[in-house]
């Protein structure tokens, strides 16, 4: 049986279910998403080992008709949209008893993850913004929940500079169409390699560029990360963690990966990629800097961590924007390969190790009622399971071996050095010092130090909310420790899927 | 081609008016007008001088197949606003909020966060 309708289908329907049960049941979303999720989890780690594979919507064969294309890089997406998704939504049953309209949260929640899902397994331009669109919307939501003063700027922000993404993408996607007479990525990408070749398209240049932009905005990356900031710290926890682990990438890095290298045919040199590859390095070294250097200076638990989300961002859109300008230039294939490995195992170990940081923080929020770390600390006593769970997750993200951030920075630093980058790699290498600083200061203000008025009275927080940080720790461990056991099953083909434009258009096309 | 220069003029007034106004109704009418200057983008891609309407009858002499427009980008449209609706009704919803909690329009006064 092929899953892949499912993974849009079954969050959308729950989405559905969920309000309208919720009329005379007031817990149908506590029972139906977990179990949603769950799920979801499951087809995904199932969908790791199949083969690429293609489902025609209604039957309707591409071009003419709608379809799901899922590869190499879709099942590594979500394998990190659903599992993240999974243990944000068991953090979510205690934590989020405090809000009201709980009901409206799982629907939104379960929104959020269908247009997730349906963005990475589209295989059609307008349907990856229809799906951008329903993720977006119900993030806007999500993060004004609190309908504090605060949340709603924050989630006012945020839904105005991403109403101005859609804008431009629509735009963009609308270019696309006029100049090739097709919204089907495969057959968009024929029609370009066919008839510009290596020349270069001002319209298709246009459109690049707005999606580059449009797409930028909603991974955050420098210029466009005005956003983020505030929306990732004002939103509940376990949004905060979908936000920063897995939106930003499923949007925003997923999205300029499958839209340059598969349909622009970044990786077979066509007109302009070079451009594009260089602007996607020079966002990613923007990125690195000042995600860098402002998360420094915070002293907001979360809002430090929505710094650091920004320059880890830019980091994996370094391995992937170095692994392009290799293949657009005609470099060495093996590597461009390790370039974008690095990028694509940057990604999951973020999503994996930011997801924890932010559930963490919530947990610390939910014990103390402060998240401002001058008023933390001494957790240790206290919290002992949260603490040793920030302990790691601060170890990874910080890249202190043999964790998994470690060993992705490494692979980006080598390709970058191997692509004749040395500036670049320089740069990468000081911020990653600079990663470390700012989570020592974490570890030391909340984790150690001397003990506060706060932190006497906190007490460990319940099981449901401590046992998805485990299993969260765990997977980031495992990322460090186990890459022959899972590099093969899902980061290769990703890697490979991204590299082989010309296979993704054979697959879909046939 | 003016068409196309009009719509872009278009899109760059909603711009301007999202980026000058401070007063975050003004803000959103902002986003609304950039939406419908792509929608109407869109329209102008899908059209044709007396383009007659894309419904295939039996034994349709060529010539009119010809003057078909292109339904494609119609259908486009249509999702995109159903969309900009959905977007549009949710920003209207948080501009009210916002004004319950500080009793003004006026981005200034209401922006406390740093960016």
């Amino acid at each position: 049986m092929n899953l892949v309708p499912l993974f849009v289908a079954v969050p959308l329907a729950a989405a559905f279910i969920i309000p309208l049960l919720g009329i005379w049941w007031k817990k149908s979303g506590e029972v139906l998403a977990p179990v949603c999720t769950a799920i979801l989890a499951i087809m995904a780690i199932v969908q790791t080992g199949a083969p690429a594979s293609v489902h025609h919507m209604g039957g309707w064969a591409p071009p003419v008709g709608i379809a799901m294309v899922s590869d190499g890089l879709s099942t590594l997406l979500l394998i990190a949209i659903n599992i993240v998704a999974f243990v944000s939504i068991i953090f979510s049953l205690k934590y989020m008893r405090v809000y009201t309209g709980l009901t409206k949260y799982y629907a939104l929640f379960m929104l959020m993850v269908a247009g997730m899902n349906g963005v990475v397994l589209s295989g059609d331009l307008f349907n990856i913004y229809v799906f951008l669109e329903i993720a977006s919307i119900a993030s806007y939501a999500l993060v004004a929940f609190g309908v504090d003063a605060e949340e709603l700027e924050a989630g006012f922000k945020y839904l105005i500079l991403g109403s101005v993404a859609s804008v431009m993408l629509l735009f963009a996607i609308g270019t696309v169409y006029a100049v090739t007479g097709s919204l089907n990525m495969a057959d968009v990408a024929r029609e370009i390699s066919v008839r510009f070749g290596t020349t270069m398209n001002p319209a298709l240049l246009l459109a690049g560029a707005m999606f580059l932009m449009g797409f930028g905005l909603k991974a955050a990356l420098v210029p466009f990360h005005a956003w983020l900031p505030d929306a990732h710290p004002s939103a509940p926890a376990p949004i905060s963690a979908m936000l920063s682990g897995v939106v930003i990438k499923s949007l925003g890095i997923y999205a300029i990966c499958r839209v340059f290298f598969h349909v622009f045919g970044v990786a077979s040199g066509a007109g302009g990629s070079i451009i594009f590859a260089n602007a996607m390095i020079a966002f990613a070294v923007l990125s690195i800097v000042l995600g860098g250097l402002l998360a420094i200076g915070q002293w907001d638990y979360k809002r430090l961590l929505a710094y650091s989300s920004i320059g880890q961002v830019g980091y994996i859109m370094l391995g992937i924007g170095v692994g392009a300008r290799v293949l657009a230039t005609g470099g060495q294939l093996s590597v461009a390969a390790l370039a974008i490995l690095g990028g694509l195992f940057h990604l999951i170990n973020h999503a994996a190790f930011k997801s924890l940081l932010f559930l963490s923080s919530g947990a610390v929020q939910h014990a103390t009622g402060t998240r401002d770390m001058k008023q933390l600390g001494g957790l240790r006593e206290s919290m002992p399971i949260t603490s040793w769970t920030i302990n790691l997750g601060t170890l990874s993200i910080a890249g202190v071996p043999p964790f998994s951030g470690f060993w992705s920075k490494l692979i980006i630093i080598i390709a970058t050095i191997k692509a004749g980058h040395y500036a670049i790699a320089a740069v990468a290498m000081a911020f990653a010092f600079v990663t470390l600083a700012y989570y020592v200061k974490v570890q030391r203000e909340v984790v150690f130090g001397s003990v506060t008025k706060l932190v006497e009275k906190a007490r460990e927080v319940p099981a449901l909310m401590y046992v998805p940080l485990i299993i969260l720790a765990i997977v980031c461990v495992g990322f460090g420790l186990l890459y022959p056991v899972f590099g093969a099953r899902i980061l290769e083909p990703a890697r490979d899927a991204l590299m082989n434009g010309t296979e993704y258009i054979q697959l879909v096309l046939g | 081609m003016t068409v196309y220069f009009l719509c872009v003029v278009l899109l760059t007034m909603g711009l301007y008016c999202l980026v000058a106004k401070k007063n975050i109704v003004k803000k959103v009418l902002g986003i609304v007008i950039m939406d419908y200057a792509v929608n109407l983008y869109l329209i102008i891609i899908g059209y044709k001088t007396g383009g007659v309407a894309p419904i295939i009858e039996a034994d349709m002499p060529l010539s009119t197949l010809e003057r078909f427009v292109d339904p494609l980008p119609q259908a486009l449209v249509l999702t995109s606003i159903v969309i900009g609706l959905g977007v549009m009704s949710l920003m209207v919803a948080m501009c009210i909020r916002l004004y319950e909690k500080h009793g003004t329009f006026d981005m200034s006064v209401i922006s406390k966060l740093r960016g």
